[in-house]
């Protein structure tokens, strides 16, 4: 009699619970999926702005130079050249330096070090772009072009990344910008990631005879390496479609040179320059479609990140949740 | 209780009847004119209790769009509809200069010496035909002046601005090869092989300053708050000027100016007007849709180009010339409602 009566209740509670569980599961699945509703629309938007450039220019948008709003000739190579250019600079600066500040927080950092760190760091992400960008302009390029960039040129001035006249603005300084921005969250992500890795798998390597590095390679980075990457690809999504301070400092010249010194332009610092005064139909039409070529990079990048990662890290345990 | 109620009902059915009485007015556009806007607004307002403003500095594109789709009761640019936008408006447009102003041409030398420049070195620095301070053109114009073997550097607004379209508007009025090339705009393209684009009066005028050789142009209450030093420019007449709000003034009224109000008044022709000055205008349909907002309007535009003027001076706006205030206000009266 007793046992029935318990049978029975927990029926009813599964019952209930089914139902719960059902809810929850729609509820998730729909909140996922305005994710992709709301790319999409972005995506409508963005083509339904850029018809007009769309059917006047057709592909040579994506293969030419020049940037006339004047006679109304556009072309985005400069623009997706400067944004590639500076994200990468941007990456190979903030990449090392956040994946090594992670590891000391985990790994190494003393117990009463760890949570200012943490602090810091996140207090970094918290200054807006526009004062970030400001400090550009009067700290970091007087900085820069009054010893780092006359460094380089001494040292290195036989490439071809490092010639020419140092105005201050460049696109070197704009990846700079660019790296101070992400390596919060390059940081904040890959800590996350190796606090997860397993205390096992350290004492595992340990008992083995691996020294304090062999750790870290082995055990730690090698086990987060697939997690690692994804937070080098959010930060790279920062990059791509990072803005005001960037064309606070990069010098917004539409042109392709080597010279890391000179000045370039990115796709999302010509929208946000130009779109307001943009007065003809074709011009706004034009900068539309500067922010669908935005959001097609962006998507082609992270494709080929992902490819990247299948053909290179090979299988790895993936970080468990 | 139900005396209270009603009371109270009534209390909140006069103080709705109130706001009601209240005329809102809704402009958008020009980055230029935003101080000034500010500054008129709080004074009228105390003119007239019964008027609101509502203005959104979005930039001249912005508001003449939402002009001509009609959210706005007014839109102000630093540049004149063009005729294929005029065409667009679902109604007759009519242009009123509101204020104006100069732009100075600023520089960065060893020891800030004062330079004098005419429309060929200008432009020439522009186009990146002169590239060196102590170029013979310059020498010419500047016997005395020590200058340096040093490169120019052009800097230029990255962002779409009035700014660039009287400076352009300048250029390409003194340059038939800039004007057939780059021609005028809030943005073009810049020919000059050593150049940057800075974002805003202070992105210009920290990059100026922080770079020897460096010439840029900015707005002239900008050049002067930030004590930069500033070419005096050759005018039409051949007389080296110093941008003031005087000179300004005097290129306002010496310029030969539309029924339309659609001008430019670079290059003015009289004898002290500074060459390279704007002016900034404000938008409206000459049939109000909404009689009393129209009304309201018309009166407060009245008021910014007569009274208005002194509050604007204090912001280093020039003042309209006489003459033209009297032609705007004739045309101001023939708005229907």
């Amino acid at each position: 009699m007793n046992g029935n009566a318990t049978t029975v209740k927990t029926m009813e509670a599964n019952a209930a619970g089914q139902w719960g569980d059902r809810a929850f599961k729609w509820l998730t699945l729909s909140m996922a999926l305005s994710i992709f509703v709301l790319i999409a629309l972005i995506g409508y938007e963005l083509g339904s702005g850029s018809k007009l450039a769309l059917q006047k220019f057709g592909w040579r948008f994506l293969v030419t130079n020049d940037w006339d709003p004047v006679n109304e000739v556009f072309g985005a190579v400069p623009f997706i050249f400067g944004t590639l250019v500076s994200s990468a600079i941007a990456l190979l600066i903030a990449v090392p330096i956040s994946i090594a500040t992670a590891v000391y927080i985990t790994e190494l950092a003393p117990q009463w070090l760890r949570q200012p760190l943490i602090t810091f760091i996140e207090l970094l992400a918290a200054v807006p772009s526009v004062i970030l960008g400001l400090w550009g302009i009067f700290v970091m390029i007087p900085f820069l072009s009054a010893t780092v960039f006359p460094g380089l040129q001494k040292w290195f001035g036989f490439l071809p990344f490092f010639k020419g006249p140092i105005l201050g603005s460049s696109m070197l300084a704009g990846g700079i910008i660019v790296a101070i921005m992400i390596i919060p969250i390059i940081t904040s992500v890959s800590r996350e990631i190796l606090r997860s890795v397993p205390g096992l798998q350290r004492e595992a390597a340990y008992a083995l005879g691996a020294t304090r590095w062999e750790v870290t390679r082995i055990a730690v980075l090698s086990y987060a390496k697939k997690g690692l990457f994804g937070a080098v690809i959010l930060g790279l999504g920062r990059a791509l479609g990072e803005t005001m301070a960037v064309t606070m400092v990069i010098g917004n010249t539409p042109q392709i040179v080597p010279s890391l010194f000179a000045p370039g332009y990115t796709l999302a610092s010509v929208i946000a320059n130009e779109f307001t005064e943009a007065t003809g139909n074709t011009y706004l039409s034009a900068l539309f479609e500067l922010g669908l070529v935005l959001l097609g990079v962006t998507v082609l990048v992270n494709i080929f990140a992902q490819l990247l990662l299948k053909t290179f890290a090979g299988p790895s345990v993936k970080p468990q949740h | 209780m139900k005396k209270i109620i009603l009371s109270v009902l009534g209390g909140s059915l006069l103080l709705a009847a109130q706001t009601n009485a209240q005329t809102l007015i809704n402009g958008a556009g020009s980055t230029f004119d935003y101080p000034a806007f500010t500054k008129w607004f709080e004074a009228y307002t105390k003119l007239d209790a019964n008027v609101r403003f509502n203005y959104q500095s979005i930039g001249s594109g912005g508001g003449l769009r939402q002009l001509i789709v009609q959210t706005v009761d007014f839109g102000a640019s630093d540049a004149p509809m063009k005729d294929d936008m005029i065409a667009t408006a679902p109604g007759n447009v009519l242009h009123f200069p509101i204020v104006v102003g100069g732009e100075a041409v600023a520089y960065n030398l060893p020891g800030n010496p004062k330079l004098k420049l005419d429309a060929d070195i200008v432009s020439g620095i522009y186009l990146g035909n002169i590239t060196k301070w102590n170029d013979s053109k310059i020498i010419a114009l500047n016997s005395g002046v020590s200058l340096p073997d040093l490169g120019i550097v052009v800097v230029h607004r990255s962002d779409g601005s009035g700014t660039t379209f009287i400076f352009t508007d300048y250029l390409s009025s003194v340059n038939p090869v800039w004007a057939d090339t780059s021609g005028k705009g809030t943005s073009v393209k810049w020919p000059a092989a050593v150049g940057i684009g800075a974002k805003g009066n202070e992105g210009v005028a920290g990059q100026v300053k922080q770079l020897a050789g460096a010439i840029g142009y900015v707005e002239l209450a900008y050049a002067k708050q930030n004590n930069m030093t500033y070419a005096t420019l050759k005018n039409a007449a051949g007389n080296f000027v110093d941008p003031t709000l005087d000179t300004v003034s005097a290129a306002m009224a010496t310029a030969k100016i539309p029924d339309d109000f659609r001008f430019s008044i670079v290059n003015a022709p009289g004898d002290q007007a500074y060459p390279i000055a704007g002016a900034s205008w404000v938008i409206i349909y000459e049939k109000q849709k909404k009689a009393e907002t129209g009304k309201k309007l018309v009166s407060f535009l009245k008021w910014t180009i007569t009274d208005g003027q002194k509050i604007s001076a204090t912001l280093d706006y020039a003042p309209l010339p006489d003459e033209v205030v009297q032609r705007e206000l004739k045309v101001l009266d023939t708005i229907k409602y």
